[in-house]
């Protein structure tokens, strides 16, 4: 975790970027039926300045956004215990909580801060982790996310994804039908934005490279539309393609060697795949019907979305023998697969009785099941420990991003202030 | 790439149609666009120099129609885009310089979808105005997609507006 805030720090101050008022919020719509309850107590501090924001509450609300727990509210506590000694078990039980987390922050002498923390199972009466987790003061919501992490994946087993980054895109309308687009990058609470670019023209298809330091989408700043790459550290933009035509849909291979596209250059929309270091080009669809979107199922075979049978539906292709397989038949609209981490499911929009939804396609059984119930959803994007998405939708006439877990139970909104927001793109777990 | 300055250029638009109706008169621009440089964001041919002097207008100009419009998911050309389109192919013969066309498409279906949505609606623009007469090499397109509405809103109203070509 040291390194995670060292780092942080480093790239944090590269950045050119302009902090902007917070755009995104978080409105939890729908829990689980049964969330796990959890007592975060607020952390108590000892020797210099508290820390600006509270450690507790980030982790709470961390733990609330995955629809598995529900954070008890720090007035309802009989107790507000800051060490181990100070911990009665039968209290925690008696109010019916399961799990207790409590902690203490302090200055350290060299500037920034420590903050301890302990997990307790109240019904095992047992504490079950402690740890310490240390950053400046512009870290402490990466302090907090790490503890949410350690906290997480002690409890349900699957790996915490607290300290990832969300990539976005808002649109704001301005007088005389013009817009302005910026492409944002924020914690995955919303919070901490960043905006990497701001521009006029449209800003499309944002995406990470696995290793989660560059990105690369299209942007029409030239008028025409390219592939950018665009470096985190150092926020140097190189731009990646300049066919003629459509210049879409960047995706990097798992190996992080390869990025397949969309490029209409030879008349009509096809996948290529390119090789990042090299550049060379190689055609891997050949079809006079629309063929865009791909995804990679692992670093040989490919999915994306075909009209080619009349109406879009999801496909794969395996790069070695270019054989072309129809993977969705459920529904009239299949489009924008993701796979999941692993590759045994694609989730995707697809429309039902007029409306967009998204929907989630188990590949070994082909069960599809649908997971939203807005409409005009769009553009999903998984966490990469697979188990919620953020989507985007409109909710009263504007563009909202939206989440909702993979088993359909938590539904949350994170709208925005400032305009129109979409193509959400959730990071790689961040080293 | 100026066409609407070139546009005010004194034309007698009457005349205009009937040269449009029997216009066989076509040069030929050569192969059509698929070796087309993969350097260069605009293909503009270098300036309007057998461009006509600028002459006071002879009547007002009429408004020629410039935004084609298209039904759900077709990239067809309707009657009434024929039309409009007729009369504008009829313009833009006695012009030379790109002639820019932008396909759009409504909220409608994902992002990358009405992107190629949106170039095939102006390749189906494109097309009709090369079987015209136009010069191939002279025509741009560009998809935006679903990325620039003029209608904001959720229903038909604002969604027929938006799927268009836009002729620049």
């Amino acid at each position: 975790m040291r390194k995670i805030v060292a780092s942080l720090l480093l790239c944090g101050g590269m950045l050119v970027s302009a902090l902007v008022q917070a755009e995104l919020t978080i409105e939890i719509t729908r829990g689980s039926d049964r969330p796990v309850s959890i007592a975060i107590v607020p952390f108590g501090w000892e020797a210099g300045t508290a820390p600006p924001d509270s450690i507790a509450s980030i982790v709470g609300s961390d733990l609330h956004r995955t629809g598995q727990f529900e954070p008890m509210s720090p007035a309802d506590m009989l107790s507000q215990p800051k060490s181990e000694s100070e911990v009665f078990y039968r209290d925690w039980r008696s109010i019916g909580v399961d799990y207790l987390v409590i902690g203490k922050t302090r200055a350290l002498p060299e500037g920034g801060y420590a903050a301890e923390y302990s997990l307790f199972d109240v019904n095992l009466q047992r504490k079950m982790l402690s740890g310490e987790q240390r950053g400046g003061r512009a870290n402490i919501r990466d302090m907090a996310h790490g503890i949410s992490n350690q906290i997480y994946e002690k409890i349900t087993n699957i790996k915490g994804a607290f300290a990832t980054k969300l990539l976005y895109v808002s649109a704001r309308r301005l007088e005389g039908g013009n817009q302005i687009f910026r492409l944002v990058m924020s914690d995955i609470d919303g919070a901490r934005e960043q905006v990497l670019l701001e521009q006029s023209e449209p800003i499309l298809a944002p995406t990470w490279a696995p290793n989660g330091r560059v990105i690369a989408y299209v942007s029409f700043e030239t008028t025409r539309p390219a592939i950018y790459l665009h470096n985190l550290d150092t926020a140097q933009r190189v731009q990646l393609t300049n066919f003629s035509g459509i210049n879409g849909g960047p995706v990097w291979s798992p190996d992080g060697k390869s990025m397949a596209m969309v490029l209409s250059k030879d008349g009509n929309p096809e996948i290529y795949v390119m090789d990042v270091a090299t550049r060379a080009l190689r055609r891997v669809t050949n079809h006079f019907a629309i063929d865009t979107e791909p995804d990679w199922i692992d670093n040989n075979s490919l999915i994306f979305t075909s009209d080619r049978g009349g109406k879009p539906q999801i496909y794969r292709v395996d790069l070695r023998s270019e054989r072309v397989q129809r993977l969705t038949f459920e529904g009239d609209y299949n489009a924008r697969g993701r796979v999941l981490e692993g590759g045994e499911g694609i989730v995707m929009v697809h429309r039902v009785n007029g409306q967009f939804h998204i929907a989630l396609q188990d590949l070994k059984r082909n069960r599809v099941s649908i997971l939203t119930e807005t409409t005009l959803d769009e553009s999903p994007s998984m966490a990469p420990n697979n188990t919620i998405l953020l989507y985007a939708t409109k909710h009263e006439g504007r563009g909202v991003l939206a989440a909702v877990s993979v088993d359909g139970s938590v539904h949350y909104r994170l709208p925005s202030d400032y305009g129109d927001v979409r193509e959400p793109s959730w990071s790689p777990f961040l080293k | 790439m100026e066409i609407k300055k070139l546009q005010m250029l004194g034309v007698v638009f009457a005349a205009m149609m009937l040269a449009a109706c029997s216009s066989t008169d076509v040069e030929e621009g050569g192969e059509v666009d698929s070796g087309q440089s993969l350097s260069g964001f605009d293909g503009s041919v270098s300036g309007n120099q057998g461009a006509a002097q600028p002459q006071e207008p002879a009547e007002p100009a009429v408004q020629l129609e410039s935004v084609f419009y298209f039904e759900f998911d077709s990239s067809t050309l309707t009657a009434d885009a024929r039309d409009d389109l007729d009369a504008q192919i009829a313009r833009l013969k006695d012009t030379v310089g790109t002639i820019r066309l932008e396909g759009h498409a409504d909220e409608r279906g994902t992002r990358e979808y009405n992107i190629a949505l949106g170039e095939r609606r102006a390749q189906a623009v494109a097309d009709y105005m090369v079987l015209n007469g136009i010069s191939r090499y002279r025509i741009e397109t560009v998809s935006y997609g679903e990325e620039r509405p003029v209608a904001f809103g959720q229903g038909e109203s604002a969604w027929s507006q938006n799927r268009r070509v836009e002729l620049k």
